[in-house]
This record gives C-alpha cells, sequence and structure tokens, in this order.
C-alpha cells in the first residue's frame, strides 16, 4: 500500500470506479487471487465472459470471493460461482435500491472495517485475516457483543441468504440436493417405506 | 378472437368478469342459446407462451424472484399471469388501520389461473349458522338447494377425494385421489395420535381423463398454469365450451365504469373503457351478470349511480360493500429429523396437498364460533428461492459446513395452513373512497377492516394445533408468532387469504339482502351477482367451488326466467 494513503483507497471505491484504476491499488497476492476468481467466474458464465451489470470490478471480484466462502465446491457438487450465484446477486441488486445500500453499502464497510484492522482491503488481507473478519460477521451474536459489527452482520445474512437462491436455484444446487421430479409422469407412486 | 368496436347489437347478457363466476355463467347461458358479451378487464391468456410448465429456476435469470427479487410479494414470477396486491394505476386505499389487502387478476380466467385448486363443499351447517350461534345471518338456500349444483360443478370441472361421512366436509363427486406423500403421511402419524382427522384432499385436478382433458402429469406446479388443462381453470374449462358456441363475443382490456339503467328500473347494458384506446364504449344487453369479484362487484355498483339509485345500484339496503370477510388465516412451519432419512424420491404428485385436516372439533365447545381447516405442504419440493432462509437464520455461518447443512435439512420442513371463518362485523366493509380515482377515472374502493377477538382466538387455536401435531409426529415447531400488536397468533392482515366475499350478500328480506337466493338483484330483477359477492357467511371450506355452484345455479335461473319472459 506504499504511497496510497487509506483516504485514496476509499474515496477510489467511493467513487465506484470501475476496471483498472481500483484494481490497481490492489497488491500482486490480491490480484493473483482475483485473477483466479475471474477466471473461475468466466468458465462459469456462458458467453466465457461477464461484466457486473451493478457493482464495481472491484466489488464484484468481493463478491464473487465471498459468494465462493458462503457455498464453496466440495465433494458433491461445484460452489456458488460456478453456479451463477454471483451474476443473479448483481443482476437483482442493479434492480433494487434497497438491495445496492445492503450490498453496495455491505462490501464498502468491509472493506473499511479490514482496513481498520489491518491496513488491507477485504481482499488483500490473508486468508487467515479473511476467515477472521467472516468469523466475525458470520454470527448475531458477535454483533450482541459488539454492536459496531452490527452493519457486517446485517449485509453477511443477506448475502448468504442470497447466495443459497442463487446455489440452490441452480442445476448444480439442484442436482446437490437430489431433488428428482418437475416432469411428467403417468402415475404418482407416492411414498417409499418410510424411515422409522 | 376479441371484437373491439362500438356494437349497435344488443346482446342478451353481458358478463362482466371471466373468473370462476363470469366464466360459469358465460359458458352456461351460451349453451343454453343466449347471445352474450363477456367483459374482462385484462388482457387474453396464452396457456402455451404465458404458463411456464416444466421451467427451471435456472431458465430465468431471476430465477422465479423477479425483477429486483420483489416478484415474492406476488407468489414469484413463476405463477400463471397471475396479477398483483398492487396494480399500477388502479389503487385501492385503506382506512387507518385496516391495512386491507386486495389481490386482483387482470387477466381472462381471473384468478382461477393461478389458484390452489382446493375445492371444498360448504357443509350443511355452513348454511344455517345462525340459527346453530345467533352470529351473522343464515344463507336464503341450504345445503340440499345446491347439492345438486356441487354434483354438476365437480362431475364437469373434474375434483378429486374420498367420501368420509365427516359432517364438516360433505361427500361429493370425487375422482381418485393421488397417493400421499411420505411427509404428509408423517403429518398423519401425529394427527392419528392426537384424534385428528387427516384424509385426502379434494382439489380440481383430474386424476383420470375428464370431458376431453387429459389426466394430471404430476409435476407438482398447478400454481404456474397447466398447458395440458389437467386442472381447472375459467380461462382453459369454462371460456372455450363458451366461445365453441358461437354465442360468445370476449371483450378483454374493458374495465366496466357503470351499468346503466333505464327509466324502467331494468339494466339496459354496461359502459366500459377499452383500455388501449381510452374510449369509453357500450355493450347494450337484455341482462347483467356481474362477476367480476366481491369487491370490484360492489365497487361497481356502488358507482354506479343514478336517480332511482342515488347509493348505487341495487343498494337500496345499504349492504353493497357491507359484510365483507376473508378467512382466517394463520401459518405455521414444523422440522422432521426423521425426514433426513428420506431416500431421494419423486415427491411432487399435483399441485398442492394430496392430505388436509378437515374441520374436526364440531361436536364441542371452543372457544370461538365456526371452524378452520389446516392445508399442509412441504417436504422434497423443486427447490426455489427462499427454502433455506430458515436454515441460515438457525445455523448461520458459512462455507462447508452451511453447505452440508442445507444439503441434509433440504425436504424436513412441513408447512400448516388454518384457513378458518370469520364473523361479520359492522367494522369490516368497503366503500367509494370519495378522493381518489384510478387511471380510468372510476372511483376507487376504501377498506375498512378489523378481526374480531373470536377470529384471534382461532388463530391461536390453530398454532397451538399446529404445534401439537408437529410434536406429535417427531419434529419441532418452528415458528414463533406474537401475541399481541396488530397481527396476533400470526394471523394474517384482511384480504392476505384472497378469500374476500359477502359483498352484495343474498338473502330472503330486501331490506337487509341486495340478492334474492338466485343471485338476482332485489331491486333490479335483470341484474345478477355471481362471484363471491353474494356469500352471506364465508366458511372455512374455500369459496372457489361454491361461486362455481352459485354462478351455475344463477345462469340456469336466469336462462329459464327468459325463456318464459321474466327478465
Amino acid at each position: 500500500m506504499s504511497g496510497i494513503s487509506r483516504r485514496d483507497v476509499l474515496r477510489n471505491l467511493a467513487a465506484g470506479v470501475a476496471g483498472g484504476s481500483a484494481l490497481r491499488v490492489i497488491p500482486a497476492q490480491a490480484a493473483a487471487l482475483a485473477h483466479e476468481m475471474i477466471q473461475k467466474e468466466r468458465a462459469a458464465s456462458p458467453g466465457g465472459k461477464y461484466t457486473p451489470k451493478y457493482f464495481s470490478a472491484h466489488q464484484y471480484l468481493m463478491l464473487v470471493f465471498l459468494c465462493d466462502m458462503i457455498i464453496p465446491k466440495d465433494e458433491v457438487s461445484g460452489g456458488a460461482v460456478e453456479a451463477g450465484a454471483p451474476e443473479f446477486i448483481d443482476l437483482l441488486t442493479g434492480e433494487n435500491e434497497e438491495y445496492q445500500d445492503i450490498f453496495g453499502g455491505g462490501l464498502m464497510w468491509l472493506d473499511n472495517f479490514c482496513f481498520d484492522r489491518s491496513e488491507h482491503l477485504f481482499l488483500e488481507c490473508t486468508p487467515a485475516q479473511q476467515k477472521e473478519v467472516l468469523d466475525l460477521i458470520a454470527y448475531r451474536k458477535n454483533a450482541r457483543i459488539d454492536p459496531s459489527l452490527s452493519p457486517g452482520v446485517t449485509f453477511f445474512a443477506k448475502l448468504r441468504n442470497l447466495t443459497c437462491d442463487g446455489f440452490y436455484t441452480s442445476k448444480i444446487g439442484i442436482e446437490d440436493l437430489k431433488y428428482i421430479g418437475n416432469t411428467a409422469l403417468a402415475e404418482f407412486l407416492g411414498c417409499p417405506p418410510l424411515p422409522e | 378472437m376479441a371484437q373491439v368496436t362500438r356494437s349497435p347489437k344488443t346482446y342478451d347478457v353481458c358478463v362482466i368478469g371471466s373468473g370462476a363466476g363470469g366464466g360459469m355463467a358465460a359458458k352456461t347461458l351460451t349453451e343454453g342459446g343466449l347471445a352474450v358479451a363477456l367483459l374482462e378487464a385484462g388482457g387474453p391468456v396464452d396457456p402455451g407462451k404465458d404458463f411456464k410448465m416444466f421451467m427451471w429456476p435456472y431458465e430465468l435469470p431471476h430465477r422465479g424472484v423477479g425483477v429486483g427479487g420483489k416478484a415474492a410479494v406476488n407468489f414469484g414470477e413463476f405463477l400463471a399471469p397471475n396479477g398483483a396486491w398492487k396494480i399500477e394505476g388502479e389503487p385501492y386505499t385503506s382506512a387507518p388501520g385496516a391495512n386491507f389487502q386486495w389481490f386482483r387478476s387482470r387477466i381472462v380466467g381471473g384468478r382461477t389461473n393461478h389458484w390452489g385448486r382446493i375445492a371444498l363443499r360448504f357443509s350443511p351447517v355452513d348454511f344455517r349458522s345462525k340459527t346453530r350461534d345467533g352470529l351473522g345471518e343464515d344463507w336464503p338456500i341450504t345445503y340440499d338447494d345446491i347439492a345438486p349444483y356441487y354434483d354438476k360443478v365437480e362431475s364437469y370441472i373434474g375434483v378429486f377425494g374420498t367420501k368420509e361421512n365427516i359432517p364438516s366436509a360433505p361427500n361429493g363427486v370425487f375422482l381418485p385421489p393421488p397417493k400421499p406423500r411420505c411427509s404428509e403421511l408423517l403429518i398423519k402419524k401425529g394427527c392419528d395420535k392426537l384424534g385428528i382427522p387427516c384424509i385426502p384432499a379434494r382439489l380440481a385436478i383430474l386424476t383420470k381423463p375428464l370431458n376431453g382433458r387429459p389426466s394430471c402429469h404430476y409435476c407438482a406446479q398447478c400454481g404456474r398454469g397447466c398447458v395440458t388443462a389437467s386442472n381447472f381453470s375459467s380461462s382453459q374449462v369454462l371460456i372455450p365450451p363458451a366461445l365453441a358456441t358461437g354465442k360468445l363475443t370476449l371483450f378483454t382490456n374493458a374495465m366496466a365504469r357503470e351499468i346503466l339503467l333505464g327509466p324502467d328500473g331494468k339494466a339496459t347494458g354496461v359502459e366500459y373503457i377499452e383500455k388501449a384506446t381510452r374510449n369509453e364504449k357500450r355493450i347494450n344487453a337484455r341482462a347483467v351478470v356481474v362477476a367480476a369479484s366481491a369487491c370490484e362487484s360492489a365497487r361497481l355498483l356502488l358507482n354506479s349511480k343514478s336517480r332511482l339509485f342515488p347509493e348505487g345500484l341495487a343498494n337500496s339496503s345499504g349492504q353493497v360493500g357491507r359484510n365483507l370477510t376473508d378467512s382466517v388465516g394463520s401459518d405455521g412451519e414444523g422440522y422432521f429429523p426423521n425426514m433426513e432419512k428420506m431416500p431421494p424420491h419423486n415427491h411432487d404428485g399435483t399441485g398442492g396437498m394430496h392430505l388436509y385436516i378437515p374441520w374436526w372439533k364440531y361436536d364441542r365447545q371452543n372457544d370461538f364460533p365456526r371452524g378452520y381447516h389446516i392445508e399442509i405442504g412441504g417436504g422434497r419440493e423443486m427447490p426455489s428461492a427462499g427454502m433455506f432462509e430458515d436454515v441460515c437464520e438457525e445455523e448461520e455461518g458459512y462455507g462447508a459446513s452451511l453447505k452440508a447443512t442445507c444439503r441434509r435439512r433440504y425436504g424436513t420442513v412441513m408447512r400448516f395452513s388454518g384457513r378458518g371463518e370469520m364473523v361479520t362485523n359492522s367494522g369490516t366493509y368497503c366503500e367509494i373512497d370519495p378522493y381518489t380515482v384510478d387511471h380510468w377515472g372510476i372511483p376507487v374502493l376504501r377498506f375498512h377492516f378489523k378481526w374480531g377477538d373470536s377470529e384471534l382466538r382461532q388463530a391461536k387455536d390453530m398454532q397451538e394445533t399446529f404445534k401439537a401435531i408437529v410434536e406429535a409426529a417427531g419434529g419441532r415447531y418452528l415458528t414463533r408468532t406474537d401475541i399481541d400488536g396488530p397481527y396476533p397468533f400470526g394471523i394474517q392482515p384482511g384480504g392476505k387469504i384472497i378469500h374476500e366475499v359477502g359483498t352484495a350478500r343474498m338473502g330472503v328480506d330486501p331490506k337487509t339482502s341486495v340478492l334474492n337466493s338466485f343471485c338476482q338483484a332485489h331491486d333490479v330483477k335483470n341484474l345478477f351477482v355471481t362471484d363471491g359477492a353474494p356469500f352471506v357467511t364465508n366458511p372455512d371450506n374455500n369459496p372457489t367451488l361454491t361461486i362455481l355452484a352459485l354462478s351455475l345455479r344463477a345462469s340456469e335461473y336466469l336462462l329459464d326466467q327468459a325463456k318464459k319472459g321474466n327478465v
């Protein structure tokens, strides 16, 4: 972060700068991570690339990262990013002023919060620092202990809901749950034997 | 199809509204040989194009939640073109504290395109409840008067169910019911322990081919509209045969403004706004059938003022708009850990429930009058937005553990909806708002709505019953409700259950009722109302089947009177 003040960073982000200028303030290791996320995201979208409709490039990278943390790939299925959750959230946020406050504001709060703690924006933090922050805002009880966490907790709860919505309405998510149906049957077979 | 021109022709009958009541009138009257003009305030419906049958959430960019995620309030974007709580340009108002919610569908077929298909007969005591408990009024007809019409309606539209000889759930003409789902069998186990009946539901869905319509294909998405017309909607089951007679002229996007009255005190036709051009047009008719939905019909009558009827057409009793009720509604959810062990299987079935709980405490003294039934849902349904909100709220966190919990908890939640009878009260009615007109210059409705103590006690009883059933079935009850505030025990705001009826009730006495027992206005012999407005009471048994039966009965009477030259 040498040569760039916290104020500069936040001003850049507040202005919602698109593409390059916001990315320029991200150091190499975060850029590598960001690059990886973009690749993942591009691989997942049918057109091969995705231009955020609402979020700045920087915010969209954060969104992708957070969606991946909320519903990651595991041994059963792919994760929320592959399932298109970030595009889904981006689409809705562009259309909904309340979401713009919650998610746009929430992402800025998160960067600000991380910067206050460690002089790094969220994506620049080490994985351990990121986990520490998410572990704080992922639980309501933390906000009861430290009310200053409330905006983060509110933001994260809403993001968790929408990430689940995006994931479990995707083909990947529906298959993950092993839902069987939405098809024409000649006869409805009823219930297999009930478990005791 | 729709011929939208001013016609010098005089129709035999002008029917206003194309939902259950208007569709049944149009079919019956045209098949009886009368020339009918049918006015619908909305557009046409094209099932093949408009119904989202078999569509997956990911086939829509908004995944079912609509633009800005805001469609959920109107039941999501998958539902059949289904209307809204708020229609742009067509407002309604609520008196302070009333918070009445009014769901309107401006489309051919109206709300029958998306309705729950729950087709319950009223029971004999439902027509005689004042005699039983002294509240409200009795109907001018008995169960025996309407039973043949229930038979005819069920035979024509197709309703599955079973004859159970339960007084609150009369036997009908039923198609075989579908097999119960696992989750429903589990609920039934709990009910059995408590001595609560849990029986096959009665839904207007075909489990066998009927009258040229194929049997259900069990995709569970009736609410989206059915391309094969294997469930009942007015747009697919009533309007097509009416059109096939060659006697029906359908006017869409035609908003009725006023029913016109001749010097002899008979209706002469209907003035309407052609929405596309904003021109006022007129249909001449020898009789008028109003079936615009209970409140919309009241609005039309109240707005049809004349020298003879300065307070609104057919309103010498002052009862138009009064006696409004909705169903008492309170909902709950239970989590059943034993469902986690269910192997994946096709749980879809028909749209809606295969089993339900009819009112069962009719043989004892309760601390509220009348009764309620319980509708059940849930289990391994098609995943949808919002499905894991409870899990997220309860488990919190993120990552692999959250994902594993969602996977484990999928299909383990059952929903309960209590639907009960509200007794009329003098503080609940609709009237013309003197200060507000809609986009078409038509004065709008203002609603007054109050739940009484009996309704609140009923909602309390619902919550206690849901909890008892869940616990008896080995589950954990999840719902918490307030015990005070405007909506204690989870009682929904008025109108929210979309069972609003009673605004032009029938009766023997013209001083206290608007219509006679054939839905014919006491004041105007060639004017009929055939939607939910004629209802004298609003029993827990959902209104649609009775709207169809009353409309059929009124239409046959109108045909007969027309033949005799009495109308």
